[in-house]
């Protein structure tokens, strides 16, 4: 019985208690919607999994949600709730293609100042956030969801501004190609690399069917970084403490103001990473006029629920995540269920997970029953 | 505890016994159901190729978009009644999905593959670069060098914008009509100027000057956008509109539901969204077009490489029948026109450029 409690109190355990009963629901939903619930689990397993290409494209789906995750989780942690991570990610976004269209220098140096005017876009808009709630004490939620549509118009003004729009397209220019991520775009398309590739069919189908970019190894290595300033470090110390109890901290002599602006600051540096990320490393390296968000930082989000502010549990649940979001197109294109039915899937399980808190509370009621029994 | 676990043996009986009565019942009449399918089968089996599928993928708008998404789907699920052939479609969310729906689509083993919308037009390249035994073809969009395994569909848009055109020049009183665009862009330009070529057509007709107020909402998808530039129209003399917009045209038909003035449809028959208002519609009929290329690739014909551009000829575009809100005359009016476009005694410009040339041959 103290084995079971213990184990149940894990984190983990919760989590996995709750992915297994939002498949569970799922399954008695899409059974009451007239889909075989083994067919469609069948056809989104198959659709992440059963091939490197799908993998491949998995991981490129997760990127940006575990970066967008991260920076939810950082916020979180900081005691801010980051609902701004969509209007952070689309602000980074702009920056890029503002950058990435106009300068073309050798990629050297163009990437990184791609991508780093797309962390500075992101930045911008967490500063602002942080900067209003240290001053005037405006609730971030409020500043972040009103900055989220201020992003979203920005966006579409960007779109149809002369410099920037492609004629006869809902969309601006690309950037240009100096400045894409992927792994080796020129050589892979190219003859030579055609037939170097060829040999090896998983790498060949990996390399050309997919944009695998580097955006996985950045966004590993952030959530490192982001663990290591957290746990390991003083600034990550006093980040936390202004989490846990703001009086507290202050009254220890921790400058509360500061801390919220940094932590808004870094926050957004993160979701505008994303945002560069994807316009660098996917195609089609452009924004296009948006009519709603892409829920880019709203998975994110849900990524930090699963992962429980975790910074490295964002990336197996970003990965998570992305899988459900592109294994569900094959539910879709396999047994023919509306994206309705899915987003309920995927929306059940993360509600099970935010219920995760009931299990612990479980483990207790267990334990003093046993002590009960024992008496 | 006993209670319990009596009571749940209690349930768990009789609902097998229910179980097996019903599952005896629905066996026998499943298997009525296939043979009377099977016999269904082999009398059209002329038909059925059952091995050919065909997808598609929608843009960022979604499969119920009450605009072309929607009527391509409407269109591949005929196909399927048609001819027994399986077809399926993925929505993307995002931008980004469209290459991955379109790899996806061409493991499931599909013969041809839809892309729907102009905005794909990249990603439809790239794929089928990379699948060069599937077919491809593309909603609006005609590239210049179109590769041997892409197909693209583009509408002659300005032949029922001109018939429309010219029944709101027949029908204005005010003699002061107007157009909401979305984007400016090829395919507006065609509802643009073959409008204006209608009006200016019909006023010749009437021996008077009508004017045409001509507005962008920059956008598709800005719905309360549509229904403040409508509004001003209204307010400003015009009797008539016309949209051309997306999503943008539902705002502007609003806006003609609370000024009581007509307001012109595009796509598909839009009266029902509202029947006391709505003139008539530029009917560009997706579906007839989806219907008629896969058809083509079914019966093993070469679609590649070309691009179908359908017009009033096809049937694929056009105006309905209905015509409550106008005289009987006007509507014969338009139909005789339809005839002469049909003949190339008459055509509608589909740009601006033609468009000048067109009102110049008036004089």
């Amino acid at each position: 019985m103290k084995m079971l409690s213990k184990i149940l109190k894990k984190q983990i355990t919760s989590t996995i208690i709750a992915l297994l009963f939002g498949f569970l629901v799922a399954a008695i939903v899409l059974a009451i919607a007239g889909y075989n619930p083994g067919q469609a689990f069948g056809a989104l397993f198959k659709g992440m999994l059963s091939k490197p290409k799908y993998i491949s494209n998995v991981i490129i789906k997760a990127t940006p949600i575990i970066l967008t995750g991260l920076s939810v989780a950082f916020a979180f942690k900081t005691g801010l709730f980051n609902i701004g991570a969509e209007g952070q990610y689309v602000a980074g976004s702009i920056a890029a293609v503002l950058v990435g269209v106009k300068l073309n220098l050798p990629a050297v140096i163009q990437v990184p100042l791609v991508v780093l005017a797309g962390v500075l876009g992101g930045m911008v808009f967490g500063s602002v956030v942080g900067f209003l709630k240290a001053k005037f004490g405006i609730h971030e939620v409020i500043t972040s969801i009103m900055l989220n549509w201020i992003s979203l118009y920005l966006s579409n003004f960007i779109v149809s501004s002369q410099a920037y729009h492609l004629p006869n397209s809902t969309s601006t220019y690309p950037v240009n190609e100096s400045s894409y991520t992927m792994i080796l775009p020129k050589w892979k398309t190219s003859d030579a690399g055609m037939a170097a590739l060829k040999p090896n069919k998983w790498l060949y189908e990996m390399m050309l069917k997919t944009d695998v970019n580097v955006g996985i190894v950045i966004a590993i290595l952030m959530a490192v970084v982001i663990w290591v300033l957290l746990y390991r470090s003083n600034k990550g110390y006093e980040l936390r403490a202004v989490g846990f109890n703001r009086d507290a901290a202050e009254f220890a002599g921790i400058n509360v103001n500061r801390n919220i602006v940094q932590a808004m600051l870094i926050a957004g540096a993160l979701s505008g990473l994303a945002g560069a990320l994807s316009i660098t490393g996917i195609a089609p390296h452009k924004i296009s006029t948006l009519a709603a968000f892409e829920n880019y930082g709203f998975n994110g989000l849900s990524v930090a629920m699963i992962a429980g502010s975790s910074p490295i549990g964002c990336v197996f649940a970003g990965l998570l995540f992305g899988g459900l979001l592109y294994g569900g197109q094959s539910v879709q294109q396999e047994v023919g269920a509306p994206t309705e039915i899915i987003n309920i899937m995927i929306g059940t399980i993360v509600f099970f997970v935010a219920l995760t808190k009931v299990v612990p509370a479980l483990a207790e009621r267990l334990e003093k029953r046993g002590v009960g029994h024992a008496q | 505890m006993k209670k319990i676990v009596a009571l749940l043996l209690a349930s768990v009986m009789a609902v097998s016994a229910t179980a097996c009565s019903n599952s005896s019942t629905t066996s026998s009449a499943a298997s009525q159901a296939t043979s009377a399918a099977e016999s269904q089968a082999e009398a059209s089996s002329t038909a059925a190729k059952t091995d050919f599928k065909v997808a598609m993928v929608t843009d960022t708008g979604g499969v119920n978009d009450q605009s072309f998404n929607q009527s391509s789907w409407e269109g591949l699920q005929q196909f399927e009644k048609d001819t027994g052939a399986k077809v399926s479609y993925t929505e993307s969310k995002q931008e980004s999905d469209y290459a991955t729906n379109l790899d996806k689509a061409a493991d499931d083993g599909n013969k041809l593959i839809w892309g729907i919308g102009f905005a794909m037009a990249d990603a439809i390249t790239n794929a089928a670069k990379a699948n060069p035994d599937i077919n491809y073809a593309i909603i609006d969009n005609s590239y210049e060098n179109t590769p041997s395994n892409v197909t693209g569909v583009v509408f002659r848009a300005q032949e029922p914008s001109f018939l429309v055109g010219y029944i709101a020049g027949k029908t204005t009183k005010t003699n002061k009509v107007g157009f909401v665009g979305g984007i400016k862009g090829v395919v507006i330009d065609q509802f643009e100027f073959g409008y204006r070529a209608g009006v200016a057509y019909a006023a010749k007709e009437l021996g008077k000057t009508i004017t045409v107020d001509s507005q962008y909402a920059e956008s598709f998808s800005d719905s309360a956008k549509g229904k403040a530039i409508a509004s001003k129209m209204y307010s400003n003399g015009c009797d008539i509109v016309f949209h051309a917009a997306g999503n943008v045209g539902v705002g502007v038909i609003e806006a003609a539901k609370e000024a009581k003035k007509l307001v012109i449809g595009v796509d598909k028959d839009q009266s029902y969204l509202a029947p006391e208002n709505v003139l008539t519609s530029a009917m560009k009929l997706v579906n007839k077009a989806i219907e008629l290329v896969s058809k083509d690739a079914l019966e093993g014909k070469q679609i590649g490489g070309k691009t179908y551009d359908y017009g009033l000829t096809e049937d694929a575009v056009g105006i309905p029948e209905k015509h409550d809100l106008m005289s009987d005359e006007t509507y014969n009016a338009a139909i005789a026109l339809e005839q002469k476009i049909k003949d190339k005694t008459i055509t509608p410009p589909a740009n601006e450029q033609d468009f000048k040339t067109f009102e110049a041959s008036l004089k």
